[in-house]
């Protein structure tokens, strides 16, 4: 019960952050040098055609106007039309984000897979070849930049080794997207029984997953070692150990569930991170999602779709926070209580 | 340590385990003789050229699914590329067109067995709808109406259900041709005017999203941002009946990626590599590089009035000579183009077009004509180029800025994100020295004349007026090119071209495609989409 007053007082407190985001990304795209009217009045334009233009996007209108017709729109839950590719923003947004979100969940899975095992691994040995090699590994997922690592993979697994599918996004040629639910192809196929395309899905999601969870390896296998050895060194576990309690015991139930707050923080940064950072990802790999639709809008001067992609990434973040806040409630009892 | 070792194994386990889910296509897409696959960096992002916002991508669809009046015949270059041929102006839905005696209008007699892809036939009544709509609806398809003199409803008119006239404003050899480019699309009207309300007469809200087509190809879906897919319309009466019964057009993004694809033959056709990677694919032999230099397109330099120092012909004739125009050929087009450099006088000796201007590497006399015009010391100038072209334009920036440098003329590198581009360049006409790359459709010199060197025309970005050229254009544009005076006005048109320099070219570039060997029909078209009714798969 308490936990629940907590959530809807968290929620409360983000509105107003919402509100300025809305007005900041308003006035911010508006003061963007370029003309959307002129690009899209397209080539061989004259004054005339460009005012039609301008008049048809609506943007002929006061500032102050303008902002109280998205506000209006807002409320009725419209975002616009993207003027980039002809789609209401909100059919964009319901399209690209489940791809952006099922890419970044993957790859996040397959990063706590090896950022955690490594980093215990690390904290157990410390300054041996293991705690080593940790860092190496890490070290190299990190430093190298995500198009680099995302073309070298599909250069060495795609064209020489033959052995990852044609990097051509989602799903390959000759499948067809799975009905509907969640967005996810991977749980939707699933849900139909369609085991071919969650099979396709799969494959094609490995390779731009591994190539974004590389990236972020290092914060977490790094956090997680430095709080491991912390959780450790600690009285308690001393006191385990004297005790004659089994290794495996006294490594997981006790020291690792007490490093896993900070291991909880550097996961929400993570997520955040990486939603926004896969644009170069979903280039590489043809994948359909957020990221690149929204550069290219933001290259176009699309205001509906850029103002619709800043809305949304606000409202995701806040709830992220929020869940990794009641997920800190749910491991360490002691935080929390008073919200 | 069993919980660790049994963390060890189950990755283990997992990661062998995902081996065999990798390698997983059915029968290769590609290697399907009745389906070609094509990677590009954008596709359409809406199925109506009409519509206003609508983006280049799109027009593909204007070309495949939707027939019009007339079409263009094929010739093949030298370089064994088979392009559209201007010249040649052959039936699509029109199977027979006449001029009237006085020359003022023009009878198209359409052919009866055409019908739409949902079966209804196609007649006359459907073609004045269209080209009213396309004049009527404003943006670019009525300005390129325009360019051929179809301006008003009322030039077009129903004789009978398979006749359709056109009355002339005025006499223009651009008149025909325009009919073939891809705006007038021939549409169902009836099946439009029942989507049409009174807001929205043209049905352009419905038609955004669904084709009311009569071409050779259906859209079978469109995922927009991933992937087009096209049926073969097996009752197209318009032209040959297309090779290849699917074409499934994918959008990657990345053009390594789309390398990649096409080396592996995982693509039958991949448009839009940066330069040099078409060179090395052509050097590499793996598959087929064919290229066309695109019309009546120059990659160039534009000077601009309004700046001081190049209001004196004498200091635009220097930065003429400055230019290291064979390092800019190498290092933006890797040999993929036309040069335009180097001609041999500054009298034109023939109208083709484009050719050369008569200018070369030459420092000496660059310094001076400088000298000359009173810029002993030089002076400073920003050089600008839009960053959605960079691949060209910035290594052709270096390179000026260099050869500047060696006259004494200091410059600075100024990049315009591609938003800003044509309000800077084309609209405010701001940029003092700046990279054009203006390409027209209709592929006459005085039609470049028009947009380019006519005061105040949008590809005027250099602020260019010179009286006699203004008075040449009005006079030559829609004379038709057999006309005595034709000849004589173009060279005159060139002739102030090369001697003024407003505007320095450096090369024709190539549109360039890669295709496997196996894939043929290719042809490159002046709206530099893929027309894939051409296309078919033979043995390699």
């Amino acid at each position: 019960m308490k936990r629940f007053g907590m959530i809807g007082r968290r929620l409360s407190q983000a509105i107003p952050s919402i509100i300025g985001i809305i007005i900041v990304t308003f006035l911010l795209t508006r003061a963007l040098p370029g003309d959307p009217a002129v690009y899209f009045a397209g080539p061989a334009a004259d004054e005339q055609s460009i005012a039609e233009v301008r008049a048809a996007l609506g943007l002929d209108r006061s500032l102050p106007e303008q902002f109280w017709l998205y506000l209006g729109d807002l409320t009725r839950g419209d975002l616009g039309v993207s003027i980039s590719t002809g789609r209401p923003v909100i059919e964009e947004l319901a399209t690209r984000l489940p791809a952006s979100l099922e890419l970044t969940l993957v790859a996040l899975i397959f990063a706590i897979g090896t950022a955690l095992p490594l980093g215990v691994l690390a904290a157990t040995r410390p300054n041996t070849w293991v705690d080593h090699l940790c860092r190496v590994v890490v070290t190299a997922g990190v430093s190298l930049p995500v198009f680099f690592t995302g073309l070298f993979l599909v250069y060495i697994f795609y064209y020489i080794v033959d052995l990852a599918p044609s990097p051509l996004g989602r799903l390959d040629i000759y499948f067809i997207a799975p009905d509907h639910v969640t967005g996810f192809y991977l749980i939707d196929s699933l849900i139909a029984g369609d085991l071919e395309t969650f099979t396709a899905s799969l494959a094609q999601i490995i390779l731009p997953a591994i190539t974004m969870g590389l990236f972020v390896l290092a914060p977490l296998a790094r956090m997680t070692r430095a709080s491991m050895l912390q959780a450790l060194g600690s009285d308690y576990i001393r006191t385990a150990q004297a005790s004659g309690l089994a290794r495996s015991k006294v490594l997981f139930a006790y020291a690792f569930r007490n490093a896993l707050l900070p291991i909880l923080t550097t996961l929400g940064m993570v997520f955040s991170f990486m939603l926004g950072a896969n644009v170069l990802v979903e280039k590489v790999f043809a994948w359909p999602g957020i990221g690149s639709y929204a550069v290219n809008a933001l290259i176009v001067s699309d205001f509906a779709a850029v103002q619709g992609f800043v809305l949304s990434m606000a409202i995701l973040f806040v709830l992220i926070n929020l869940a990794i806040d009641v997920l800190y409630t749910v491991v360490d009892p002691r935080i929390g209580i008073e919200g | 340590m069993k919980r660790r070792e049994f963390l060890k194994t189950s990755g283990l386990v997992a990661g062998v385990g995902m081996v065999p889910m990798f390698r997983y296509l059915p029968a290769s897409a590609a290697g399907r003789d009745d389906t070609v696959v094509v990677v590009l960096p954008n596709g359409p992002n809406s199925m109506d050229i009409h519509r206003s916002g609508t983006n280049r991508p799109s027009y593909a669809i204007a070309v495949n699914v939707y027939d019009r009046l007339v079409s263009f015949g094929t010739k093949v270059l030298e370089n064994g590329t088979s392009m559209y041929n201007y010249q040649d102006i052959v039936p699509e839905l029109a199977e027979s067109w006449e001029l009237a005696p006085d020359g003022m209008s023009m009878t198209f007699s359409l052919r009866k067995d055409a019908t739409f892809h949902d079966g209804s036939p196609v007649t006359a009544e459907d073609v004045k709808w269209s080209f009213d709509r396309a004049v009527s609806v404003g943006g670019f398809p009525t300005v390129q109406m325009k360019a051929g003199s179809l301006e008003k409803p009322e030039q077009f008119s129903v004789v009978d259900p398979h006749t359709f006239k056109i009355d002339f404003i005025r006499k223009s050899k651009l008149t025909l041709p325009d009919v073939g480019v891809p705006v007038p699309i021939i549409i169902n009207s009836r099946a439009a005017l029942k989507q049409a309300t009174e807001k929205d007469p043209w049905a352009l809200e419905y038609m955004h999203r669904n084709p009311l087509g009569g071409g050779a190809f259906m859209v079978d879906r469109w995922d927009p941002g991933v992937q087009i897919v096209y049926q073969r319309f097996d009752d197209w009466k318009s032209g040959p009946m297309p090779g290849v019964e699917r074409v499934i057009v994918r959008e990657v993004p990345s053009a390594s990626t789309r390398r990649a694809l096409i080396e592996k033959g995982d693509a039958d056709i991949s448009l839009d590599l940066p330069a040099r990677d078409f060179r090395e694919l052509a050097d590499g032999g793996k598959v087929v590089v064919q290229g066309a230099p695109i019309e009546n397109s120059m990659y160039a330099l534009g000077l601009n009035m309004n700046f001081e120092p190049f209001k004196n012909k004498l200091v635009r004739q220097a930065v003429a000579y400055s230019i290291p125009y064979k390092e800019i050929f190498e290092a933006a087009a890797y040999g993929r183009g036309v040069p335009m450099y180097g001609g041999k006088s500054m009298k034109p000796a023939t109208i083709d077009w484009p050719q050369p201007y008569p200018y070369d590497t030459d420092y000496a006399r660059a310094k001076e004509l400088l000298a000359e015009a009173g810029y002993k010391d030089g002076f400073e100038v920003p050089i600008s180029f839009n960053l959605g072209f960079a691949d060209w334009s910035e290594p052709a920036a270096l390179l000026v800025q260099e050869g500047l440098g060696k006259i004494g003329v200091k410059s600075t590198l100024d990049k315009v994100p591609g938003a800003n581009w044509r309000t800077k360049a084309l609209v405010e006409k701001s940029l003092p020295m700046h990279m054009k790359n203006f390409g027209g459709w209709l592929n006459f010199p005085d039609y470049y004349f028009f947009w380019v060197y006519q005061h105040g025309h949008l590809f005027n970005s250099m602020n260019y007026r010179n009286e006699e050229v203004e008075a040449l254009v009005a006079a030559t544009l829609n004379l038709p090119i057999e006309d005595p005076a034709y000849e004589p006005n173009v060279k005159r048109m060139l002739e102030i071209a090369f001697d003024e320099v407003p505007l320095i070219p450096f090369y024709q570039p190539f549109l360039d495609v890669a295709t496997q060997k196996n894939v043929k029909g290719y042809e490159y078209w002046f709206h530099r989409q893929l027309d894939v009714r051409n296309l078919s798969k033979g043995s390699v």
